[in-house]
């Protein structure tokens, strides 16, 4: 560990620190009630005994599972349609366009639909999800796949990669970077979707942390609220760290790119 | 294949490399109308033959090059390699692009490797050989690890030269592949690739706009001029190997083609 990687930390440390102590001042102020301000003491102290009796760990399993199995699927499904709409004009004018308008289509709105279709099902949740994910993957990588310097293309053919092969070799290593950029935004979107859906419905089959989010709110469990909103923004930042930084750091290698205008 | 066994051996024989390019026109459509990009080009390069294309931009040199590695197909004539007509790209007639064209997802290595994965009949082992010979022939062994981001412009071309190389195609087309490089940089790939072509035994056709360097790479010059790209003059350059580009020889040849080149910029075509 160097000394400029020691101070980063300490800076980052330091900076949520504050954070905190500005919270627990404005507690010890006493201008706003406990029950909508409650202390960070008190958040942590419902984090320990959510842990503990098991509720906050199951709810994660449940939303998590929900998540990736919804998420992979979106993608599974926008990949190959990004690719074949850069390649085909015929798909362009069709998925494509569908694409694009579902994709400024908040998520929340289709789940309506899908309690009219799956019930109060984990179907519903994936379906929500999916929904969520596939259109923005399936952009970005359009996107990508355009972005591609046609003399790779050339090269490529000169060499003799056709087909399959140039698919494969060329056009998705090439596209990389949008890839991972529109990955990581149908995550983003993916996350949101289900967060909407577990609020707005209860499902038999397991409570989520959307649900515990809304019942602290039924419960007038302010130290819930927080405490969940925190657990979900943790989960998204590992998630970034998990999946995609490892993605990323192979990029910023092999592209030089990463530095940023430091 | 005893392929790298050969490309560390001096000289070899050369085995075809014929290119016969007969009536050759393409037209271009583009907003402003027509472009008669390449009007009935005829040319013939002889087997392990080195010819240079010069000309002003816009006289469809790049075109013609594409149209003889099967990128572009032309709207009339046919060009053949080997008496076979060139219906689309081949292993036997690889391309060096004016910007080096490597892959940035793969190191050096990997780039030398990929044209050599859809060679048949080569072991892993033996791709990996081939490869770092040709690295070895173009100085960059040392660099088989590197990413493409961390060469120079000149270390990037070698890299694409030895990747052009690795499959042992019978002909190599070069367009202005050192047109972006500085001058020293350049002059000491001339030297390289003279090595390198007189080694390998390859026929070579390169595409360029500098006068200079077509006279001191080319067995001969051939000139084009544009709208529409037409064969002007052919120079035969009966000059000793290896040349130096600073040779007064080639001086003498310079300036005797760049008379004739700037005869055809007329007015009118000038853009």
């Amino acid at each position: 560990m160097t000394a400029e990687t020691v101070k980063r930390a300490v800076m980052a440390t330091a900076f949520f620190a504050a954070l905190v102590g500005v919270w627990q001042l404005m507690v010890w102020s006493r201008r706003w009630s406990p029950v909508l301000l409650p202390s960070p003491g008190s958040v942590v102290e419902y984090l320990r005994s959510a842990i503990a009796d098991g509720s906050l760990p199951e709810a994660t399993l449940v939303t998590l599972r929900r998540l990736l199995v919804g998420y992979a699927i979106g993608v599974a499904i926008g990949l190959p349609l990004g690719l074949l709409s850069s390649a085909f004009r015929f798909v362009e004018d069709t998925m494509g366009v569908l694409a694009l308008g579902l994709q400024t289509l908040p998520s929340v709105c289709w789940i309506p639909l899908a309690l009219l279709w799956f019930g109060q099902t984990e179907n519903a949740m994936l379906f929500v999800v999916v929904m969520g994910t596939t259109w923005s993957v399936m952009i970005a990588t359009d996107t990508g796949a355009r972005t591609i310097p046609r003399v790779y293309a050339r090269a490529a053919r000169t060499m003799g990669s056709e087909g399959l092969d140039r698919w494969i070799r060329v056009v998705l290593p090439a596209s990389l970077p949008f890839l991972i950029s529109g990955m990581k935004q149908g995550w983003a979107f993916a996350w949101r979707s289900l967060m909407a859906a577990e609020i707005y419905v209860t499902i038999l089959s397991g409570f989520g942390l959307g649900q515990l989010l809304h019942y602290g709110r039924e419960l007038n469990a302010m130290e819930q609220v927080i405490a969940i909103m925190l657990v979900i923004v943790v989960i998204g930042l590992l998630a970034d760290k998990a999946l995609f930084a490892p993605w990323e750091r192979f990029l910023h290698r092999r592209w030089g790119t990463g530095e940023g205008v430091r | 294949m005893a392929l790298a066994a050969v490309a560390a051996a001096p000289t070899r024989e050369i085995k075809g490399g014929e290119l016969e390019v007969d009536g050759v026109s393409k037209l271009f459509r583009t907003r402003r109308g027509i472009v008669q990009a390449l009007d009935n080009i005829s040319l013939r390069v002889a087997p392990g033959g080195f010819v240079c294309l010069v000309g002003p931009s816009g006289c469809g040199k790049s075109t013609l090059l594409d149209i003889i590695a099967g990128l572009t197909r032309p709207d009339t004539g046919r060009v053949t390699a080997d008496g076979i007509p060139v219906t689309g790209p081949d292993r036997q007639r690889l391309v060096m692009f004016q910007e080096s064209a490597l892959f940035p997802w793969l190191d050096t290595l990997g780039n030398v490797l990929f044209g050599l994965k859809l060679v048949p009949g080569l072991t892993r082992r033996q791709r990996i050989e081939i490869a770092m010979e040709h690295l070895r022939l173009v100085k960059l062994e040392r660099f088989a690890r590197a990413n493409i981001h961390e060469l120079s412009g000149g270390m990037r071309q070698r890299v694409a030269l030895a990747r052009a190389l690795a499959p042992d195609p019978r002909v190599l087309l070069m367009d202005e592949p050192f047109s972006a490089l500085d001058a020293l940089t350049r002059e000491q790939l001339y030297d390289d690739l003279q090595d390198i072509w007189h080694a390998r035994r390859k026929t070579v056709l390169l595409v360029t706009h500098n006068v200079r360097e077509a006279a001191c790479l080319g067995d001969r010059v051939v000139l084009l001029s544009p709208n529409p790209g037409r064969v002007r003059a052919t120079f035969d350059i009966d000059l000793p190997r290896p040349r130096d580009i600073n040779d007064q020889a080639i001086s003498g040849y310079a300036t005797r083609i760049t008379a004739v080149l700037k005869s055809y910029y007329a007015p009118e075509a000038v853009l």
